[in-house]
């Protein structure tokens, strides 16, 4: 049986805004539903969790959000990235790219390596 | 940056009253319909569908409470709901409210009164150019027998000034003042004014770095014996010329002479002293022979230091040129050295000590304030235990019930502090209108640093009062209340325990208060009733100036001075009256060396015997009823033209005439005297020229002899002789109508005058000190009431089982008497150290009088067996039976 994962502080505003860049315009429940479906299931994340970190978010400039009509003539809170936004996607992105590496580099060390 | 926007967000939320509670709302329910959907399209019954989008969602108010503090500033609402509820809660029982804030406002304004008064004083730098620089330049006699009478710090005498000026270079510049007062006139017969004044020499202003506020400063050329420039401060300026700036140019008349007005100083200009009215130049009207005295010292000299040279050196060069200037004039009373301190020292030197002994007492009276607030708030919070812990159990945190009750003690604190600051601004204009020695250069007034100060008290005090009785009163034990039966009690036991040591502490600082308060008050008495030497019952005296252009000859001045003395002694219920120069308490009024013409030369490098100068008229001693003791008292023929005698004090004929007859002795008198040698004619008995000093070596000039210029009538009257002075002030009017009067008082006032500050300093430490008392007891009272309260059952069952009523009495008279006995025991052995802050302002008594320290234990003693008499008493009346069944 696969452990599922809790998410880490911070990871599921940098998961919000790639789905948002890749993506486009969502609500909240499709934005809570791609980010499961992405992460395979992987993750533990009760829905309602994201509502606070679209709303920082938001109070962050990073996103901004409107009524709209969804597909099933639902109205619905329409989530979206703005230029802060996508700026801050790619430095958070880039940071991130930079952790993972210098772990992976540590994970691959050999005792031999460091004779 | 985004935690800016964030906060900036947060902000704008909070201040607008922003709630995106109803977005949040809409945005579940949609989020919630559409998993639903989605599940039913998976198959799921609608029931069991809409469950599950509900446990994928997860807890609702989680969530929303999450939301919240995304939205908002979570922390200051959670204040400002506390503060809400502190509020009701404080409003709910407004007797506790009011007597805590008001004891909150009384210390805090007291404190920060003195605060003001010390900052002003000592901590706010003068308002000159770089006054780091600025010092005072005195000459230093070695002697260390001198240094009690403050010769260690002399006046300078003139001519050293200029020697130091013209021969050193340690210094930019170096400047020099001296006191001076002038009789006032205008030029058409405006009314008389007798005005203070200090003529400073030209470049006093410019080395302080004042500008005229209208006009110019003193020049070179103005700074003579001729120079007739005058400067007004502002205080004059306004007051008797009414702001008119068309007064710089015109002339006034000092003295009788005409004076060119050339400026006025700015009106924060307020040094030495804020009753300074004009400025004259420093050599005007002084002879160049008067200048050149290097014995004559009545100047103040003020230098500003060169940025690249350090004090010592700088000092060192101008203790050089006095050395050589002491060794030219052996037998002459020159200084071999200088000292020097800051400016803003030497104008705080009378005051610093009372100021920190002050401070001291208010710091106290703070300390046990707050220990009362904080053990009045240890007994409603035993109150709330209950609810405290009902919210501990519902899992509020500990902080947060540390932070509810904490607002509770800082409502009171802000309450009573802007009360207390309120009160501080009244408080600080009484003093500075009290106390006459505070030097007034800086202006003393509430700022900004006051106010942070103050902001800083009352957090202090809310944080001091408040975090005991909080902390005691959440933490583990909160639940144990809730388990505990009503029976038992137990868990107040710590509390009770800690009230105690509050109630300790707080008696502790009360000892220690009354102590210094009882010292300083026992050497204000022992001031008080010193024997001047003098009777000072009766006796009033009015000094006067005879102005040089009117009165320039003696013999005028004479019949001025013997046409007056008649007029007065004619009057009804007058006994006695003379005329002198100033009166016993009243301070000296200068001193001189001597030499005796029957003894032998005094070789060089000794010292010539220095002696206080005064006059008397014949009737003076008698009016005063000073004893003669030898020889003769003056007789109208002592008077100028008739052969110079004088009267000495015993304590001259005994220091200087050991063993031998001083009657028909001569003495040479230096600069005051003139060249001519006075023959002793009378012994009389020593008088104290100040309170608090010892007796000097007097010489006594005849009053009629020479030409002074003016002099203090000295009346003893039968009755209250402030009755008289209108009286006697009608005589001196019917005979020259522009003789302005001066210092109308009693000698008793003169007295207390010269005391006023050991009074002052006195009277409020008592103040403080009795406020604190009370403190004190109202707290033990309150300590044992909640005890017998808390006690009833126990005592109830004790009394069931036979105990008798005195002996549950003493039971709890024991209980309430043992922290003021430890309080007691802690304060007298600190205060044995703190004496030694008092020590040297006290006159005739012993730091560790033991008068007052038993004084003060018995009765603080007496007032703490009262204190807890009542509750004790109560207690003793507790009927059993309902004692019991109440439970």
């Amino acid at each position: 049986m696969k452990q599922k994962k809790d998410v880490q502080q911070g990871t599921l505003a940098l998961m919000v805004l790639k789905t948002l860049d890749v993506l486009g315009p969502l609500h909240g429940y499709a934005v809570a539903r791609r980010i499961e479906q992405i992460s395979g299931d992987l993750l533990s994340v009760n829905q309602g969790t994201l509502y606070p970190v679209l709303l920082r978010l938001e109070q962050e400039g990073a996103i901004a959000s409107d009524w709209a009509t969804s597909d099933n003539n639902r109205r619905a809170r329409f989530y979206r990235l703005t230029r802060t936004g996508h700026k801050l996607l790619e430095t958070e992105k880039h940071d991130w790219e930079q952790t993972a590496e210098i772990i992976a580099r540590f994970f691959e060390v050999k005792a031999e390596d460091l004779a | 940056m985004r935690v800016m926007r964030r906060l900036i967000a947060r902000i704008r939320n909070f201040a607008t009253g922003h709630h995106g509670d109803e977005r949040l709302r809409e945005e579940m329910g949609q989020h919630l319909a559409m998993q639903t959907e989605e599940n039913i399209r998976t198959g799921m019954a609608p029931e069991e569908a809409r469950r599950q989008a509900r446990l994928q969602f997860g807890a609702v108010e989680t969530i929303r409470e999450r939301y919240r503090a995304e939205e908002s500033l979570q922390i200051i609402e959670a204040l400002l709901r506390d503060m809400r509820i502190s509020g009701r809660t404080l409003l709910r029982s407004p007797g506790f409210s009011i007597i805590a804030i008001l004891v909150m406002a009384l210390c805090i304004g007291a404190t920060t009164s003195l605060f003001t008064v010390m900052r002003s004083v000592l901590l706010r730098p003068l308002p000159f150019r770089d006054p780091d620089q600025l010092v005072m330049i005195y000459e230093h006699f070695r002697d260390p027998s001198k240094n009690a009478q403050q010769f260690n710090y002399n006046s300078v005498a003139p001519a050293d000034f200029y020697d130091w000026r013209a021969q050193t270079h340690g210094f930019e510049d170096m400047a020099v003042w001296r006191w001076w007062q002038y009789n006032l006139t205008g030029q058409h017969g405006e009314l008389p004014e007798l005005v203070s004044a200090r003529a400073g020499s030209w470049n006093l202003f410019p080395l302080l770095g004042v500008q005229a506020a209208i006009g110019r400063t003193f020049t070179e050329n103005e700074d003579r014996a001729d120079g007739a420039a005058v400067m007004l401060t502002w205080n004059i300026f306004e007051r008797r010329f009414g702001g008119d700036a068309s007064i710089v140019g015109k002339q006034i008349h000092l003295d009788g002479k005409p004076y060119t007005v050339i400026g006025v100083l700015p009106r924060w200009f307020t040094y030495p002293d804020a009753k300074v009215q004009i400025w004259v130049p420093y050599a005007s009207g002084m002879s160049p022979e008067l200048l050149g005295y290097h014995d004559h010292h009545f100047s103040y000299v003020v230098a500003r230091l060169r940025p690249e040279v350090s004090l010592a050196n700088a000092l060192s060069q101008v203790g050089a040129v006095q050395y050589r200037s002491h060794m030219r004039y052996l037998n002459d009373p020159v200084a071999e050295d200088v000292v020097s301190r800051t400016l803003s020292k030497d104008l705080a030197k009378d005051v610093t000590k009372p100021l920190v002994v002050l401070l001291g007492a208010v710091a106290c009276m703070l300390l046990i304030g707050c220990l009362n607030v904080a053990n009045l708030l240890v007994a409603r919070s035993a109150a709330r235990q209950k609810e405290i812990s009902i919210r501990s159990a519902l899992g509020a945190q500990r902080v947060t019930l540390i932070r509810a009750q904490l607002m509770e003690s800082l409502l009171i604190s802000i309450a009573g502090g802007a009360a207390g600051v309120m009160l501080s601004l009244a408080a600080t204009r009484w003093l500075v209108n009290t106390w006459k020695d505070l030097p007034s250069a800086q202006g003393i007034h509430v700022d900004a640093v006051v106010m942070i100060f103050a902001c800083g008290l009352v957090f202090a005090a809310a944080l001091l009062a408040g975090l005991l009785p909080a902390i005691s009163s959440t933490g583990k034990r909160a639940i144990a209340a809730l388990q505990a039966s009503a029976r038992s009690g137990t868990g107040s036991q710590a509390r009770t325990a800690l009230r105690k040591s509050l109630l300790t502490i707080e008696i502790a600082a009360t000892v220690v208060l009354l102590i210094s308060a009882g010292l300083l008050l026992k050497s204000f008495w022992r001031l008080r009733t010193t024997d001047v030497g003098c009777v000072t019952e009766n006796v009033l005296t009015i000094s006067y100036n005879l102005p040089a252009k009117k009165y320039e000859t003696p013999e005028k001045a004479n019949a001025f001075n013997e046409g007056l003395l008649e007029r007065v002694r004619n009057l009804p219920g007058i006994r006695a009256a003379g005329l002198g120069f100033l009166v016993p308490g009243a301070g000296p009024m200068g001193d001189d060396a001597f030499t005796i013409r029957e003894h032998p030369a005094i070789p060089p490098g000794q010292e010539l015997p220095v002696a206080l100068y005064a006059r008397a008229d014949p009737d003076f001693f008698t009016t005063l009823q000073i004893p003669l003791l030898n020889g003769r008292f003056f007789t109208k023929d002592d008077r100028a033209g008739h052969p110079e005698t004088v009267i000495v004090s015993r304590q001259l004929a005994q220091q200087y005439l050991p063993g031998e007859n001083p009657l028909g002795k001569h003495l040479h008198v230096g600069a005051v005297g003139g060249d001519a040698n006075y023959e002793i004619v009378g012994v009389v008995a020593d008088t104290l020229y100040q309170v608090g000093k010892p007796s000097e070596a007097t010489i006594y000039f005849p009053a009629l002899g020479g030409n002074p210029l003016g002099g203090m009538l000295v009346v003893r009257t039968a009755s209250d002789p402030l009755a008289f002075s209108v009286l006697v002030q009608k005589q001196i009017a019917a005979l020259d109508p522009e003789m302005p009067v001066r210092d109308v008082f009693t000698l008793q006032q003169i007295i207390e005058r010269s005391l006023g500050n050991a009074s002052l300093s006195a009277s409020l430490v008592l103040a403080f000190a009795v406020l604190s008392l009370m403190l004190a007891s109202v707290g033990l009272y309150g300590v044992l009431s909640y005890l017998t309260t808390q006690r009833t059952g126990e005592i109830g069952i004790r009394i069931a089982l036979g105990a008798q009523r005195d002996q549950v009495m003493r039971l709890m008279l024991g209980d309430g008497m043992r922290p003021a006995l430890y309080g007691l025991a802690l304060g007298l052995a600190a205060s044995a150290g703190a004496v030694r802050l008092v020590q040297s302002m006290l006159y005739e008594t012993q730091p560790l009088d033991p008068a007052i320290f038993t004084g003060v234990a018995t009765t603080l003693l007496a007032v703490a067996a009262l204190a807890c008499m009542i509750p004790a008493w109560r207690a003793s009346r507790i009927d059993p039976m309902q004692a019991l069944r109440s439970e």
